[in-house]
């Protein structure tokens, strides 16, 4: 123990290594486990099948078709509301589900890859809701408080967006390759000050709409927009906007030397020290790239879906990205893929909350199942020190040795 | 185990012999068919506060039978409005009910994309960007409140209620529909101490600088307490918290100083804070629900109008609750003025402003 102390990795390192070494099998069992008891507590919750259980035993067949009746049609708003509505009055409006899918994972991939990219190096990035907040006030301020030419102004917009989540997320980054403090408590300090920040902005002449007392922006200008492709959808260009980054973010980590340095980095911080690499300088840089890069989806969120600031534009998008990031296992391929699901789910609630009454709650339980079956195992092998048998012989003795 | 599974079938067994209600009932059947749909704010239909009140307004109509049972959606974040109001128009909602100035963009949106649809919108009115004049939108209407009114009786009330000479207002968040009770307080206090050449203080507040005391959300009770017990120490003998749900904060706070009394907002805080019914000077009523069951009672009769809803003490759309328990602890006379104050401002005689009023 003692001889090669200085290699001894800290658990958060050990779970990552345990995480991103997962197979897909494992995923897909788990999504298909969330949703099976999300269906048993649809069914519990259900006021119809709670008053037929009550006679259960004198005509059992009413609850069951209760139960039948409640699951059934939860899932199945839930997949009219996020695929294809198969009752829409033409081919073009039963698409018009998938396309608010897509709406809602377009913020998720950018505020995904944040928390992803952070990941890789070995820091957990709690702070991408501050950094969306500022991103998007950033652009918004852009978008609505200067006069340019069309493109130029959507392009000035979005960089603002970045160049703000990068500051936020970079502090961040900097205070903990400078002072060793933990980027956890400091992300979560700065969501804070960026949230607060935004509410008092929107008090001020400088960020509140003329003759409205109510703490909302202006409309950003049609120059600085990004454009929509559909009338009855928000979906923007915003979504290409965030794909882009995903495919920068699998070149920065599989092609170029920087995301190499984060990948030693976050692998063993000591070696890479001895190769020569410097972990605080490889800290900064991720987190100021990630927390652009949740910046643009700021800037997605306030110059394409919504159009104006306003307290609640990040939402809760910041602490989804975690979780969207945990399920696509830090890998910018499976932070889309997840940023689509978790977007899927989320417009597939709204529809079956209007639709059927189900608390939309349900799918909160669903996507957080979804990343306890996930990210359990993997933490309880790093706790417990556990190596993977059979499986993975190979990362077995990665995690053994290195 | 065996043991354990004995007991859950027992257990199901004595839960699940009722009797079956009769095959084919009838089944409950509203009078009516008109459907009254409603998307709160991120604070959820039992919010205690205004969606809640909202809510309560389409159970009335409900209740009456002048309305099928309505139903709600509730966002979780500024991006689900629009996919909300497009499910309710989708479902085919004789009016959608939205609640609170975060919908009113996606509610403006929706309505002029769904020109057949009827709107109605709790404490938004829509005004022109350059004139700042109203701007009614021909399918929405607009359900505001001149709350300044009504807070002015009670800060009135509060000043001459206070031993101490000093009274105290908090809120959740500065928002105009927060800061609105808090300037009529302020105001009402200030009429006072004119009228009775007092020198009654307000903590918490102070209207021409717009700044006070805020916790920042609706939802921090912590915050709120300490904020509460903080004014208290500082002498406050009257609180008014603005804050929904986190205001029985201050209701706790109130109880452990003993001595202090509390003023509720939104409703009637005696049917709601039971626990603290002794400690309810009176409450800053703000009539959402009665201007929601009048709205959707008219449109369900064919009667829909654009025109906007402003509650006043005139109409009846704010007030200032009974004092009930307090009934017999005010003074008389002070409760002819403050009456006389309210009849003086019905007729105008009294104006009570507001940078948040309508």
């Amino acid at each position: 123990m003692s001889e090669n102390s200085s290699n001894e990795l800290t658990i958060g390192q050990r779970f990552f290594r345990e995480l991103t070494t997962g197979g897909t099998a494992l995923t897909l069992l788990s999504i298909l486990l969330a949703m099976l008891i999300g269906g048993v507590l649809i069914v519990v919750s259900d006021p119809d099948v709670q008053e037929t259980a009550a006679y259960f035993l004198s005509r059992p067949t009413d609850t069951l078709l209760a139960i039948w009746e409640s699951a059934s049609s939860a899932y199945a708003a839930m997949f009219a509301g996020s695929v294809i509505d198969f009752e829409a009055a033409s081919f073009g409006e039963s698409l018009i589900p998938l396309a608010d899918t897509l709406t809602y994972a377009t913020p998720l991939i950018g505020a995904g890859l944040a928390v992803a990219l952070a990941f890789r190096a070995g820091l957990l990035n709690i702070g991408a809701q501050g950094q969306i907040l500022i991103g998007a006030t950033l652009a918004g301020l852009v978008g609505f408080g200067m006069d340019l030419p069309p493109v130029v102004h959507l392009g000035f917009a979005v960089l603002a967006g970045f160049i703000g989540g990068a500051i936020w997320g970079g502090i961040a980054g900097l205070i903990k390759a400078k002072t060793g403090a933990h980027e956890v408590i400091v992300t979560i300090m700065l969501n804070h000050i960026a949230a607060l920040l935004l509410a008092y902005l929107l008090t001020t002449q400088l960020f509140r709409r003329k003759g409205q007392a109510a703490p909302i922006s202006p409309f950003v200008a049609d120059s600085a927009a990004l454009p929509r492709f559909f009338a009855d959808s928000r979906l923007n260009l915003g979504l290409f906007v965030m794909l882009l980054a995903a495919v920068y973010s699998w070149w920065l980590l599989s092609r170029s030397t920087m995301g190499f340095r984060f990948k030693a980095v976050g692998h063993n911080p000591h070696a890479a020290t001895t190769a020569g690499i410097s972990v605080g300088r490889s800290y900064t840089a991720v987190m100021f790239i990630g927390g652009g890069l949740a910046g643009i989806a700021g800037a997605s969120q306030v110059l394409g879906t919504e159009s104006y600031l306003s307290t609640s534009i990040a939402g809760e998008l910041g602490f989804d990205a975690i979780t969207v990031a945990l399920l696509g296992r830090s890998s910018p391929i499976g932070t889309v893929a997840a940023s689509l699901l978790f977007g899927a789910l989320r417009a597939g609630a709204v529809t079956m909350q209007a639709q059927t009454g189900t608390p939309i709650d349900i799918v909160l339980v669903v996507q957080s199942l979804i990343v306890l079956f996930i990210a359990a195992p993997p933490l309880v092998r790093a706790v417990f020190r556990l190596k993977v048998r059979a499986a993975s012989p190979m990362a077995a003795e990665v995690g053994g040795k290195v | 185990m065996r043991a354990i599974a004995a007991i859950g079938a027992l257990a199901v067994a004595v839960t699940a012999c009722a009797e079956p209600p009769p095959a084919n009932e009838p089944g409950e059947q509203s009078k009516s068919d008109f459907l009254a749909c409603m998307v709160t704010d991120e604070g959820g239909v039992d919010d205690k506060s205004f969606n809640e009140t909202s809510w309560n307004g389409l159970l009335k109509a409900y209740e009456a039978g002048t309305i099928a049972e309505p139903k709600y959606v509730e966002p979780k974040s500024a991006s689900d409005y629009e996919p909300n109001l497009k499910n309710m128009v989708r479902d085919d909602c004789g009016l959608i009910v939205t609640v609170g100035f975060n919908l009113a963009e996606a509610t403006k949106a929706s309505a002029e994309a769904n020109p057949e649809e009827k709107y109605a919108i709790v404490d938004f009115l829509y005004t022109d960007p350059k004139t700042f004049k109203p701007t009614p939108i021909d399918n929405v209407k607009s359900l505001v409140f001149n709350t300044q009114e009504a807070a002015f009786l009670a800060g009135y009330l509060a000043a001459g209620q206070s031993k101490t000479g000093k009274v105290a207002t908090w809120g959740g968040m500065k928002i105009p529909t927060v800061t609105i009770f808090m300037d009529g307080f302020y105001d009402g206090v200030q009429h006072y101490n004119k009228v009775k050449d007092a020198d009654v203080q307000v903590l918490g507040w102070d209207k021409k600088s717009q700044d006070g005391q805020f916790v920042g959300d609706f939802s921090n009770s912590t915050v709120a307490k300490q904020l509460s017990e903080n004014l208290i120490s500082r002498g406050a003998d009257v609180v008014m918290p603005v804050a929904g749900p986190i205001g029985e904060s201050a209701a706790v706070a109130a109880k452990d100083a003993g001595g202090v009394s509390l003023i509720w907002v939104d409703t009637d805080g005696y049917k709601t804070l039971t626990e603290y019914r002794d400690l309810l000077l009176t409450s800053v009523v703000k009539g959402m629900d009665v201007a929601v069951e009048e709205t959707v009672t008219a449109t369900a009769q064919g009667n829909f109008s654009n025109e906007s809803f402003i509650g006043t003490l005139e109409n009846e759309g704010v007030s200032i609750a009974p004092y009930h328990a307090f009934e017999d602890r005010i003074d008389e006379k002070l409760k002819q003025e403050v009456d006389e104050l309210r009849q003086q401002i019905i007729s105008g005689e009294l104006k009570v402003e507001s940078d948040a009023a309508f």
